[in-house]
């Protein structure tokens, strides 16, 4: 089942100036469908400008495209009535950690979402604990937010999501902004709630790297798809992503360029084990030819 | 220099003044800075020392993080102490060409001194063992009958908190930007007062743009999280009054009546 079915999807940016009058309008997406299946973890790629946090934003209806439908679990985000609940299954998370945590304590933060929704006050405090032991968070339930790194910050940020008990989470860039090591907290515990709660989860960035361990990508450029496929796929097809200014990661770019000077190595490498498994034969091989030339 | 706020700092560690329900620590704050406006007698002075630091003992807030909200009242203290010092009338004590101390003058100015610091004082151990979470919820629930009239009692608090949560941040955006422009080679420093003002519109004008865009950030992420307005929410921790909130009104109003007493009294 889709949670998420986006049909062509048209959506503008429209400047107007002091009177009112429209200056210039930009298209952002054009014609853009996209279908998510329930449960999967999906990577958005694509330059800046690419439309890809333009279309993050009508997925919880935060706004709504000129023309097309999104459905998220079937519910239109025009329809008003639904806003709350489109918006409970499909939680966001955004680029600047500092910019979206509004409490002043940690558990204050995460309970946000659940407050808004009207749960009970028990059930609450139990959301609150479930979702900050997700995110591996608990030991700082009474902190400041002020004080935590940027990576802690996204995570209460998504144990803030988490409380509302999504069926699918949109990050924007959520790594943009981070230390390596916040990345990589970041990026284990979206995949760790994918595994393990079944989260959809749709990861927006331009940091390839972030790509290779999803189930699909897309990439998008001029508010369009261009590809759409899984990751091994996608980064065999290293020219046509130099080609959309992407580039690809630095081992599958190793891996290609050692192809392209010859060696007998398949396109598509995502990790330094994979490549060690075909260089690894090579050297040896390579060993024993230069041993058998010194005899 | 700006990291001395603090205003909006809450001291996390556990204690009986901390478990206050914030409606009580606001009603005992107030109660207890009319006090000071109440009193002129050594005796009163005394009880209000007596009662700030016990209360400050209870709180297990380190004595310093009380103190660093003096800094900022340190121009205003110095002011007041020293025209209630030179300006007061009455029994000569010395004077040195036309600066006269007078006995009067001594006590006026210590008891000022006194009082402002205490104000302080008091004020801060509410700030430092409420989060401003629990003081906006407080203030939301004691104001709530004022939605009647038409004050959007939730709207104003949840723009408190908020902008509570923001003060470090802006701080550091500020600070982070003086420092940009310092090496752009702005100068904060030199010049008149019309010149420093001056100076500053390099300084204001990044912020106020910052602060914009992080407002426009900040209510998209809330509205993501479904937030609509005070109408439906639940809280996770609802105020409610326990058997200590009780005993501390019963402490606050003895206090009270007893710093009303001490005007009947001769010193």
């Amino acid at each position: 089942m889709n949670i998420i079915e986006a049909a062509h999807i048209f959506f503008d940016y429209v400047q107007k100036d002091e009177n009112d009058q429209i200056e210039e309008i930009n298209e952002a997406l054009s014609d853009l469908s996209i279908s998510i299946e329930k449960g999967s973890f999906v990577c958005i790629l694509g330059h800046n400008g690419s439309g890809k946090s333009t279309f993050a934003k009508l997925l919880n209806g935060l706004s709504l495209p000129k023309e097309g439908t999104v459905l998220i679990s079937g519910m239109d985000t025009r329809d008003e009535s639904r806003l709350l609940n489109i918006r409970k299954t499909c939680g966001m998370v955004f680029q600047n950690p500092d910019n979206q945590i509004i409490a002043n304590v940690v558990e204050e933060d995460v309970a946000f979402g659940p407050e808004n929704l009207g749960v009970p006050t028990e059930e609450i405090v139990r959301r609150v604990d479930d979702a900050l032991k997700k995110v591996g968070m608990e030991a700082y339930r009474l902190n400041s937010p002020n004080r935590l790194s940027g990576g802690q910050k996204q995570r209460v940020a998504i144990a803030g999501v988490m409380a509302m008990k999504p069926e699918c989470i949109v990050l924007d860039e959520p790594t943009a902004m981070l230390d390596p090591s916040g990345r990589r907290d970041v990026l284990r515990t979206v995949h760790e709630l994918n595994k393990k709660e079944g989260i959809t989860i749709v990861h927006i960035t331009h940091y390839m790297e972030e790509a290779v361990d999803a189930d699909r990508i897309i990439v998008m450029d001029d508010g369009r798809v261009v590809m759409d496929d899984e990751p091994r796929k996608i980064f065999s097809r290293v020219d046509e992503l130099r080609n959309l200014s992407l580039s690809v990661p630095q081992i599958t770019e190793l891996a290609y360029e050692l192809r392209q000077a010859g060696m007998p190595i398949p396109l598509g490498i995502l990790t330094r084990e994979e490549l060690l498994q075909y260089i690894i034969p090579l050297m040896k091989r390579a060993e024993r030819k230069g041993a058998g030339a010194d005899a | 220099m700006l990291r001395d706020i603090t205003i909006g700092q809450y001291y996390p560690v556990a204690s009986r003044i901390h478990a206050l329900d914030p409606r009580t620590k606001l009603a005992a704050t107030m109660l207890y800075l009319l006090s000071l406006f109440m009193t002129d007698s050594v005796a009163g002075y005394a009880i209000a020392t007596i009662f700030l630091f016990s209360v400050i003992r209870l709180s297990r807030v380190p004595f310093r993080f009380m103190v660093r909200g003096l800094k900022a009242i340190m121009i205003l203290l110095v002011l007041s102490v020293s025209f209630n010092l030179f300006l007061t009338p009455g029994t000569e004590l010395f004077g040195i060409g036309f600066i006269h101390i007078t006995y009067e003058g001594l006590f006026t100015a210590l008891f000022m001194a006194v009082r402002l610091v205490y104000l302080v004082l008091g004020s801060s151990i509410m700030t430092l063992t409420t989060t401003p979470n629990a003081l906006t919820d407080g203030l939301e629930k004691s104001l709530g009958f004022m939605k009647r009239f038409g004050v959007p009692v939730h709207e104003i608090a949840m723009m408190m908190s908020i902008a509570l949560r923001f003060i470090p941040i802006l701080v550091e955006e500020t600070d982070k930007i003086m420092k940009a422009q310092t090496a752009r080679g702005a100068d904060f420093e030199s010049g008149g007062l019309i010149q420093k003002a001056r100076a500053m519109v390099p300084l204001l004008v990044p912020l106020f743009i910052s602060a914009f865009r992080r407002a426009l950030d900040l209510s998209m992420a809330m509205e993501a999280r479904c937030y609509h307005g005070g109408e439906g929410r639940t809280k996770m921790r609802p105020l409610r009054y326990g058997k200590n909130d009780m005993h501390a009104y019963v402490i606050i109003l003895i206090y009270f009546i007893l710093m009303l007493l001490t005007n009947l009294l001769p010193f």
